[in-house]
């Protein structure tokens, strides 16, 4: 590739200080190179909250189960189609609000941290949805039962999780770490009083599920709406949870057996004065809805082969007319989640050789 | 057989500098994207995916302006070990700049995700969705990374020593279209 050239007049030669002073001088612009490159990529500043690191804190609160995504771990999958009326296409420019059918892979998971917890471990459930739209673009949407998040910002979430998480110490939770996070975040309140009065459903598919965060809808003509939107279910025969370690599941494939399940799919249009930047505030007050189509879900299969498994149900996949709002947490959910994904897609082959979701950790 | 030059041809030289203007730019946004939780990460993302798409197109620019102009050659003094030294690095740099690229749409492609570069324009996938693909591409694309960044700090430092050490006209040949005399 590259030649030798003939001998040409060379400069007069270095002395020996000379010389090393311009060795020094190249040792130190690699160095400092090299030191941008650490401080850029967090080797330097270990307090830095990282993907890597807010998954840590999940992998240190429930153990690693190789294989299952590190946060709402147990769970099913679903398929079936979204149904478009196409209110909402004045609102958003996507495909998937024009009048018509969209396919859709979603999970529907218990929201605890372990792939073995009884159903009642939480009285929360959640279901992720991947609309798959004609011109191959996607809008995944990871929806929780609760109507507003805990915190609103990734800091307190992590906060929160250690909190609520076991002592390094001891490997116990402390019971004093808990009441002294929420005597510092005031923010939680509408949580918790929430999460006082639920109680676990017998069934995911009598549950409404939000989005908790904020998005923008956007339209043709570049107009542009804040939303949240909620799976609203069509099943009205909700119930308390039965006193059992599973049932989820049979419930739903019960309930399939008979028929497809539907909700419909409700956005929230956002008042002005509403926060899109806070998850942890509800939308009060009057607001208009609008009732975008309905969600039909016709088929389940295991999570540990079915086709949501190697989906990553980040919130910042979305199609051209949706798009992030402000919300700190749909930045760190993205950024967390790959960091996840990452993790559990090098494990697939140890999660084949789990007998059943029923094993006991 | 050509006539030896002195110096890199100017189109060669513009892509020089140009790309590694870009490279050493992806190389921290992707280190910064990858640590970092706030609205920085998506901002970082949706840079880093144009770019690298860039960056694949321009490569295979500069990968003819390669083959097709005459390179000059390195001093006839140099020591053996220094000039294979220089052609594997230069090599590696060019494979990596092909590689990385294609690394990353494959790696979006096996995480069966769309390969969207903006908010509206979509790549074909490049390979099946597959996790144990994706969890090879998507290391593969971090250590590669590292490998790309040191081998650019030797790259920058060896033609440093050429220019402030030994004084020969290999820093020259990419700096200017002519000598100094």
């Amino acid at each position: 590739m590259i030649d030798r050239e003939l001998p040409y007049p060379r400069k007069p030669p270095l002395s020996n200080p000379e010389k090393l002073a311009r060795l020094a001088g190249i040792g130190l612009i690699v160095l400092i190179a090299a030191g941008a490159f650490a401080y850029v990529n967090g080797s330097l500043d270990p307090q830095r909250l990282t993907p890597a690191r807010v998954v840590d804190v999940f992998e240190r609160n429930n153990g690693v189960h190789p294989g299952y995504r590190r946060n709402h771990p147990k769970g099913i999958c679903v398929a079936g189609v979204f149904e478009s009326n196409g209110a909402a296409a004045s609102l958003s420019k996507a495909e998937v609000f024009a009048s018509g059918r969209t396919p859709v892979i979603g999970r529907l998971a218990v929201p605890t941290g372990n792939p073995y917890s009884p159903d009642s471990a939480a009285p929360l459930r959640s279901f992720a949805v991947q609309f798959t739209q004609p011109n191959g673009q996607q809008w995944r949407t990871g929806m929780n039962s609760m109507p507003v998040f805990p915190v609103g910002t990734p800091e307190a979430f992590i906060d929160l999780q250690i909190a609520t998480g076991p002592d390094p110490k001891t490997g116990k939770p402390d019971p004093a770490k808990p009441p002294a996070f929420f005597a510092a975040h005031p923010e939680a309140q509408p949580f918790l009083a929430w999460v006082k009065t639920a109680k676990p459903s017998a069934s995911f598919v009598t549950e409404t599920y939000n989005s908790v965060n904020a998005f923008v809808l956007v339209n043709a003509d570049g107009k542009r709406q804040p939303v949240r939107w909620s799976l609203v279910p069509e099943a009205t025969d909700a119930a308390p949870a039965p006193d059992a370690k599973e049932y989820l599941n049979k419930d739903l494939n019960d309930r399939l057996a008979s028929g497809p399940q539907r909700w419909k799919l409700i956005l929230t249009l956002a008042n002005p004065q509403d926060p899109t930047n806070d998850a942890s505030k509800a939308w009060s007050g009057e607001h208009k809805t609008v009732d975008a189509g309905t969600l039909v879900v016709d088929a389940d299969s295991s999570q540990l082969n079915g086709d949501c498994r190697d989906i990553n149900y980040d919130p910042l996949i979305l199609p051209s007319g949706i798009e992030g709002s402000d919300d700190p947490l749909l930045a760190a959910r993205s950024a967390a989640y790959a960091a996840s994904y990452m993790r559990r897609t090098s494990e697939v082959d140890q999660l084949k050789a789990e007998p059943a979701l029923e094993k006991q950790p | 057989m050509s006539t030896p030059v002195k110096h890199f041809a100017p189109l060669a030289r513009l892509l020089h500098w140009v790309m590694a203007l870009m490279v050493i730019a992806m190389l921290f946004i992707g280190a910064g994207m990858v640590a970092s939780v706030s609205e920085r990460h998506e901002w970082l993302l949706n840079l880093h995916k144009p770019l690298g798409i860039a960056i694949l197109l321009l490569v295979i620019v500069r990968i003819i302006v390669r083959v097709t102009t005459v390179t000059p050659p390195l001093p006839a003094d140099l020591p053996a070990v220094q000039a294979l030294a220089a052609k594997l690095s230069h090599y590696l740099l060019y494979a990596l700049m092909l590689a990385m690229p294609l690394i990353g749409w494959a790696m979006i492609s096996a995480a069966g995700d769309p390969v969207m570069l903006g908010s509206s324009v979509r790549l074909p996938s490049i390979v099946a969705a597959n996790p144990d693909t994706f969890a090879v591409l998507r290391k593969a694309h971090a250590y590669l990374a590292y490998l790309f960044f040191l081998t650019i700090l030797a790259h920058l430092a060896a033609a440093l020593f050429h220019g402030w050490v030994r004084r020969d006209e290999v820093l020259d040949s990419m700096l200017r279209g002519k000598s100094r005399d």
